[in-house]
C-alpha cells in the first residue's frame, strides 16, 4: 500500500517505487553472546517498518545490518528495486545522536555526502532545497553546537533527504530529544516520509512513535532478538493522530507483548552491542 | 537534633581558572624591572648577570649592524623547514597508524624505541648522513619533531568519535573522503596541541644543531659569545630565543583560534 499523500517533494525525491528490503535468516553474535536470531522480515517498496523491542534486543544491530555497517553472523539481506538517477546513497541512516561534524555548519554538514558527486552548484542547490524542506534555511551558516537537538536532528534528516535515497534507516532519531520536541518532530518526520514515499525501517523504543510512523510494526522478543509479531496498520500515515483510538489499542497491544520481556531485559547487564 | 536557620551559603566556586592577557604581559615585564632594579641598586653585581638594559644596547646595536639578521635569518630558514619536514612526515605516519591495524603496532613500536633517544646525540651521527652543511641541522629538527607528532596525530585519530566515521561509512564516502573531511578535521585539535610541544622541541634541538659545525645562526652565536665570555651578547641571544619562543606560540594560539573556533 502506502499511497503517497500529498505532490511529490520534487522530482527525484518521490522515490515512490522505492527499494523492497528483504532480510533471510538474519543472526548475529557480539562476544560469545547471541543478540539476532532467525530474523526473516520484508519492507515492501516505500512502506515505513517500525522496529520496536525491548532495550538490547538487537534493534539497533539490525539496522545496521541493514545498512551493511555490520557484517552480520548468518543470513542476508536484499534489496531489490529501482533508483533514481539522482539518487547518491540508496540506502542512508539517520543516527540516534545525529552523527553531524561540530567543525561544518548546519549548510556543509549537509553538504558532504554530495562533495563527491556533485560540482559546487549543483550542490548548493539540493542542500537549499532540502534546508528549506527541514525549515532549516535559517540556520544554514550556524555550527551544530548552536543548535537545540531538534534543530540538530532536522539537519540529520536534511542530511539524509539530500542524498535522494531509495531508503531510509532510522536508529531511534527522536530518543535524544525531550518529549515536547519528539512530538514535534515526530510529525514533521511522518510527513516528510509519507511525501518522499521513500522505504523506510524505523527503530525504537517508543511504542507511541511506531503506531504513528509505521504501516507495519515489528515486535521483537529480548535477546537473542526475534521478530514476535508483525502487525499492520492499513491507514496513511499522514492522516493519523497520536490519539486515534486504533493506534492507542495497538500500542497497547505492544505493551502487552513485550511488557514482561522489558522487565526482565532491564534487570539484565547491558554488555551486548546494540 | 540540631536546626538550620538562615541563607544558605554560596558553595559553588573555584576550579574554573581564567586566561588574563594582561596578567601574563605584566609578569613577564615586572620581571624584567626587578632584575633591571636589582642591578641599578648594585644588590647583583653586572659581571655576574648583566643588566635588560646593557643586554637591550647589545641587541640594538646587533640589529643595527644586520648581525642579528644574518644569523636570525639562518636560524629560521632551518627552523622553518626542519619543523615542516619532521611535520609532514609525521602526520602522515600518525594518520597511517591510526587508521591501519598492519602498521599501528610496528610503527609504534619503533616511535616508542627511538623517541626517548636525545637528538643532540645523534648530531654527529647525522653529520655524517646528511653532511656538516644544512642536512644534518635540518635532520635533527626533522627527527626531533617527527616522533612527538605521530604521537599526537595519531591519539588525535583515535579520539575522533566512531560514530561520526560510520556516519560517512553509512554515506558510501570513499576512504579517502572520510579520512579528508572526517578523520583529519576531527584530529586537528590534538595536532594543533602536538605543535606547541613540537615547536619548542625544534627551537631547542636547533641551537644545539648549530652548537656543532655552524658559522651562522643564533645558536652559533651564542656558542660564540659564551667562549669570549661576553655575557650581554650571550644573553642577548638567549633574548632572542625567548622572543621566538613566545612569537611561534603565538601564531599557534592563533591558528587554534582561527581553524578550531566552531568549538
Amino acid at each position: 500500500m502506502s499511497a503517497a499523500q500529498g505532490p511529490p517533494l520534487s522530482s527525484g525525491m518521490s522515490g515512490g517505487q522505492g527499494l523492497r528490503l528483504t532480510l533471510r535468516g538474519i543472526g548475529h553474535a557480539y562476544r560469545g553472546l547471541q543478540v539476532l536470531q532467525d530474523i526473516d522480515l520484508t519492507v515492501a517498496p516505500g512502506e515505513v517498518l517500525a522496529l520496536v523491542g525491548p532495550s538490547g534486543c538487537g534493534k539497533s544491530t539490525l539496522l545496521g545490518i541493514m545498512g551493511g555497517l555490520i557484517a552480520p553472523a548468518a543470513g542476508v539481506v536484499e534489496a531489490h528495486g529501482a533508483v533514481a538517477d539522482d539518487c547518491l546513497n540508496p540506502i542512508t541512516y539517520v543516527f540516534q545522536d545525529f552523527a553531524l561534524l561540530p567543525w561544518r555548519s548546519v549548510r556543509d554538514n549537509v553538504a558532504l555526502p554530495l562533495e563527491p558527486h556533485l560540482p559546487r552548484a549543483a550542490r548548493r542547490a539540493r542542500v537549499d532545497e532540502v534546508l528549506a524542506l527541514t525549515g532549516l534555511d535559517a540556520f544554514a551558516e550556524a555550527w551544530p553546537r548552536e543548535l537545540s537537538g531538534g534543530m540538530r536532528q532536522r539537519v540529520g534528516i536534511a542530511r539524509a533527504l539530500a542524498v535522494r535515497p531509495a531508503c531510509l534507516l532510522m536508529d531511534e532519531p527522536l530518543s535524544a530529544l525531550d518529549a515536547q520536541t519528539r512530538t514535534l518532530l515526530l510529525e514533521e518526520f511522518a510527513g516528510l516520509i509519507a511525501r518522499a514515499g521513500t522505504t523506510t525501517v524505523y527503530v525504537t523504543h517508543t511504542l507511541s512513535e511506531a503506531v504513528r510512523i509505521g504501516h507495519e510494526v515489528a515486535v521483537m522478543s529480548r535477546r537473542p532478538g526475534r521478530v514476535r509479531a508483525l502487525l499492520r496498520i492499513d491507514r496513511p500515515i499522514e492522516g493519523r493522530r497520536a490519539t486515534d483510538p486504533d493506534l492507542l489499542a495497538m500500542e497497547a497491544r505492544i505493551w502487552a507483548m513485550i511488557r514482561d520481556d522489558a522487565a526482565t531485559a532491564e534487570r539484565e547487564r547491558v554488555d551486548a552491542a546494540d | 537534633m540540631r536546626r538550620i536557620d538562615g541563607a544558605i551559603a554560596f558553595r559553588g566556586g573555584g576550579f574554573a581558572p581564567r586566561a588574563r592577557a594582561w596578567a601574563a604581559a605584566g609578569t613577564l615585564i615586572g620581571l624584567v624591572a626587578l632584575w633591571q632594579a636589582l642591578e641599578m641598586a648594585q644588590l647583583v653585581p653586572t659581571l655576574f648577570l648583566p643588566a635588560p638594559l646593557a643586554i637591550g644596547r647589545t641587541l640594538w646595536a646587533l640589529t643595527v649592524s644586520g648581525e642579528l639578521w644574518k644569523h636570525l635569518s639562518a636560524s629560521l630558514l632551518r627552523l622553518a623547514v626542519g619543523w615542516t619536514v619532521g611535520t609532514v612526515f609525521g602526520i602522515a605516519v600518525g594518520l597511517a597508524v591510526g587508521l591501519w591495524s598492519a602498521l599501528r603496532s610496528p610503527v609504534m613500536a619503533v616511535v616508542a624505541a627511538l623517541f626517548p633517544i636525545p637528538k643532540i646525540a645523534l648530531v654527529p651521527l647525522f653529520i655524517i648522513w646528511f653532511g656538516i652543511g644544512e642536512g644534518s641541522k635540518i635532520a635533527t629538527i626533522g627527527f626531533g619533531v617527527f616522533f612527538p607528532t605521530v604521537i599526537a596525530t595519531a591519539g588525535g585519530v583515535d579520539g575522533v568519535p566512531r560514530g561520526l566515521i560510520r556516519m560517512g561509512q553509512g554515506f558510501g564516502l570513499p576512504t579517502w573522503k572520510i579520512v579528508r573531511s572526517i578523520v583529519l578535521p576531527g584530529a586537528l585539535p590534538a595536532i594543533l596541541t602536538g605543535f606547541r610541544v613540537t615547536s619548542s622541541i625544534a627551537i631547542v634541538l636547533l641551537v644545539a644543531a648549530e652548537m656543532i659545525g655552524a658559522e651562522r645562526g643564533i645558536g652559533a652565536f651564542i656558542l660564540a659569545a659564551g667562549n669570549l665570555y661576553d655575557m650581554d651578547a650571550l644573553l642577548a641571544g638567549i633574548v632572542v630565543l625567548s622572543v621566538l619562543g613566545l612569537a611561534v606560540a603565538w601564531a599557534i594560539g592563533v591558528a587554534e583560534r582561527v581553524l578550531l573556533r566552531w568549538r
